[in-house]
């Protein structure tokens, strides 16, 4: 089966899920987020290579800080933005996807970050758009969330350069997760040797282990020794399908707390991708702590979004470039003849 | 009418026939097979040579969305299709729009049909009234219309009291009930297979339990209400264990795989191919195999197509909120053949897994070419090879796993009560 995310020469044409990328191409977008970080330094914080591009963040799902984000990413990038939340708009008037995103080929979007609530939707979307349009998936459902995977090991890889030496602990609800499985499959194909996650066993998916990580049931085994410790978020909703009895009881279990911490190593960086449930996953002291990296992850968030969209914009920019040579060079011989 | 098939190769489960031989129809009957009967002076004669002689299957699970969705299907079209495909005989659940919970329902559906004179229906009507699972429909009047067995189709049955009095009921008469087993808590919304590829895809899934439990207290209940039992389109491997032990036990339960079952595992969801969204859903391939083996050693009685259309707007959506279900008619022999193929049973087997096993089930007088048996035959090239493509297919359902992949087995012939209901130009 074709890996519908890379082009016919392997390059990405699309960021649907981490899962199935190669190493090389995680690199490629980790390299040229680096070269990224500088510009929101300087005074003028644009760069010109997405030019006279439009980018589209159509959100069936509400979200803020995401679509604020790839927003700030785009402008950087000197892309024109249109934001579109369908959520409100046209699928409460029973528009379907399809309907929707054809309208938006017609008005001649060239990128499309999609969020979604249902597993799938990028890549359905993906199937459906012209060669030239790219789609970044801004989270799909429980499936995938592939920027927020990219900047956690980006930050990962800041703090802890040596990848192939690290143990990365995942706490929480990871049966929910996206932002948990974009993270797994990105660690795992970085090298990263250890991925754990620690969790109830109600808030893990089947066969979890399959996906290479080990899994605890306890927060002091499963933080003895780590080096990174990434929190999940945990929703109120889990406390009403029988799945959690309360938060309290969470916090008290699975919350991460410094007394927690500890068993972690000392140098031990914490991560959460926000929002937080401060007093439910996470302790306030440990999430504005001297190991916490949690505001970081969203200035990398940035440099890592604008990396996606100027590799994806080179694509077609240098497709534009070839269809224009080929159109030049197959009327050439009919000019001179 | 008299009709001579000759030279071809007569597969007959039920007669244990499975040798090149002849056979006369006249009168709507099967006349004699082997040597002309005296007198006997055909009006049509058909050059079968190459080719197996079969009875017209008989589908135990075929969605017709008459009446109620005519913009998915009618009966018109998917008849055809059924035609199309060799079948003479199918059951249709009573999940249609109203539910098949009234005899007047029920016998202007079997009208229909026979007007259009392009396969037997044979209807299951409601276990429930509207398939709620609270109150008991008129089982009598409803069989009297013509109603095969009683079913609640994919609708639950959370309340066990009920379902322990819906079979007394039904065992009053000696009818059948037809149950898709799985618990309504453990499916709730789920649409995968509670494994890997739905953990990794991130889809709610349905755990085997689901069906393990559901399949374990119905094989309770119809022991001690000495009920009979058919558990449709089984999905598990632990399915498939719970049944092999309830026969041995003399529990009167037969069951029944669908041909996408027989083939697709969770693997086959692909990156989201909305096609293989199916109720239940795919499985391991430990879960095939079991189903597979079940079919060889007896435990599963039939293979049938779980015919579903779908109109492909209701198909092009994010996979869990496209509608569940594929077409089939169309592909019930060359996917039965390909079972015997991939798991060694023979050309006989299968067939007799889609004629006199579901005839059998259903309790109707079909699926064999008994000497004045209704002539229904299906004579087909087990060696013709074809490709499933959409414009080809005569549902008008396209939606279907096996879009794009090649089929051994075509059907040249189809007899409806002895006419030459369907001829393959």
């Amino acid at each position: 089966m074709h890996n519908p995310q890379l082009d016919i020469d392997g390059k990405l044409k699309h960021l649907l899920t981490i899962e199935g990328l190669p190493k090389r191409i995680l690199n490629q977008i980790l390299d040229t987020a680096e070269t990224f970080v500088g510009v929101a330094e300087r005074d003028i914080k644009k760069v010109p290579l997405l030019r006279g591009k439009t980018v589209c963040n159509i959100f069936f799902e509400n979200s803020t800080r995401t679509r604020t984000t790839f927003e700030i990413a785009a402008k950087r990038l000197s892309a024109d933005v249109i934001n579109l939340n369908v959520g409100t708009s046209s699928q409460s008037k029973g528009e379907t996807i399809l309907d929707t995103v054809d309208n938006l080929i017609a008005m001649h979007a060239d990128m499309f970050v999609v969020r979604h609530a249902q597993s799938g939707a990028a890549h359905f979307i993906a199937q459906h758009v012209p060669d030239n349009i790219s789609v970044i998936n801004a989270g799909d459902g429980r499936h995938a969330h592939p920027t927020q995977g990219l900047l956690d090991v980006f930050t990962v890889r800041r703090y802890k350069p040596d990848m192939h030496n690290l143990r990365v602990a995942l706490v929480g609800d990871v049966l929910h997760s996206r932002v948990a499985r974009s993270e797994i499959h990105a660690l795992t194909t970085l090298g990263v040797p250890e991925v754990r996650v620690i969790a109830p066993k109600t808030l893990l998916p089947a066969d979890v282990e399959k996906l290479g990580v080990q899994v605890f049931h306890d927060m002091k085994n499963g933080l003895k020794d780590v080096d990174v410790v990434m929190m999940l978020r945990l929703q109120n909703e889990r406390m009403t399908g029988a799945l959690l009895p309360s938060a309290q009881e969470y916090f008290r279990t699975f919350g991460l707390t410094q007394e927690m911490l500890n068993h972690a190593k000392n140098d031990a960086i914490v991560m959460h991708p926000g929002p937080m449930n401060r007093g439910v996953e996470i302790d306030s002291s440990v999430a504005d702590g001297s190991q916490s990296v949690i505001l970081p992850q969203v200035t990398y968030g940035i440099a890592v979004r604008m990396a996606v969209m100027a590799i994806l914009g080179g694509r077609q920019s240098a497709g534009e470039r070839n269809t224009a040579l080929q159109a030049a060079s197959s009327m050439a011989p009919g000019g001179i003849s | 009418m008299k009709i001579h098939i000759k030279n071809g190769h007569v597969i007959d489960p039920k007669n244990n026939l499975n040798s090149k031989k002849d056979v006369f129809v006249a009168a709507g009957k099967i006349a004699s097979i082997g040597n002309a009967p005296d007198g006997f002076i055909a009006n049509q004669t058909i050059d079968a040579a190459g080719l197996v002689v079969s009875p017209g299957f008989v589908d135990l699970s075929a969605r017709l969305r008459e009446p109620g969705s005519e913009y998915t299907a009618t009966l018109k079209t998917e008849l055809q299709a059924a035609i199309a495909g060799g079948i003479t005989s199918l059951a249709c659940p009573p999940d249609t729009t109203p539910v098949l919970d009234e005899p007047g329902l029920v016998e202007m559906l079997k009208h229909r049909a026979k007007l259009l004179n392009l396969a037997h229906v044979y209807p299951l009507g409601a276990l429930t009234r509207r398939l709620e699972g609270k109150l008991l429909t008129e089982m009598n009047a409803l069989s009297n219309a013509g109603c095969v067995g009683f079913s609640q189709a994919d609708n639950a049955m959370t309340d066990t009291l009920v379902l322990w009095r819906a079979f007394e009921y039904a065992a009053t008469f000696g009818y059948t009930i037809f149950l898709r087993a799985e618990d309504y808590y453990l499916a709730q919304n789920g649409v995968a297979h509670d494994g890997e590829i739905a953990s990794r895809l991130g889809l709610k899934g349905i755990p085997a339990a689901a069906e393990s439990l559901a399949i374990a207290s119905i094989l309770r209940i119809a022991q001690q209400t000495n009920t009979r039992i058919h558990l449709c389109r089984i999905s598990s491997a632990e399915g498939v264990e719970l049944i092999r032990a309830a026969k041995k036990n003399g529990v009167q339960v037969s069951a029944d795989v669908s041909t996408q079952h027989c083939h697709l595992t969770e693997m086959d969801i692909g990156y989201f191919n909305a096609h293989a969204n199916l109720k239940p859903p795919l499985r391991s391939t430990r879960d095939k195999n079991a189903l597979c083996q079940g079919l060889k050693d007896g435990t599963i009685d039939a293979i049938c197509s779980d015919h579903t259309p779908v109109n492909d707007d209701a198909k092009l959506l994010p996979f869990a909120e496209a509608e569940a279900g594929a077409s089939g008619l169309e592909l019930l022999l060359p996917l039965a053949l390909k079972w015997a193929v991939d798991n060694k049973a023979s050309v006989a087997d299968a067939i007799a897994k889609i004629t006199s096993h579901p005839a059998h089930i259903l309790n109707i007088a079909a699926g064999d070419l008994s000497v004045n048996a209704n002539a229904d035959i299906a004579i087909f090239n087990p060696q013709a090879e074809w490709k499933v493509q959409a414009s080809q297919l005569k549902s008008q359902g396209k939606n279907t796993p096996f879009l794009g992949q090649s089929m051994l087995g075509q059907i040249q012939y189809t007899l409806l009560n002895g006419q030459l209901s369907f001829q393959k130009n």
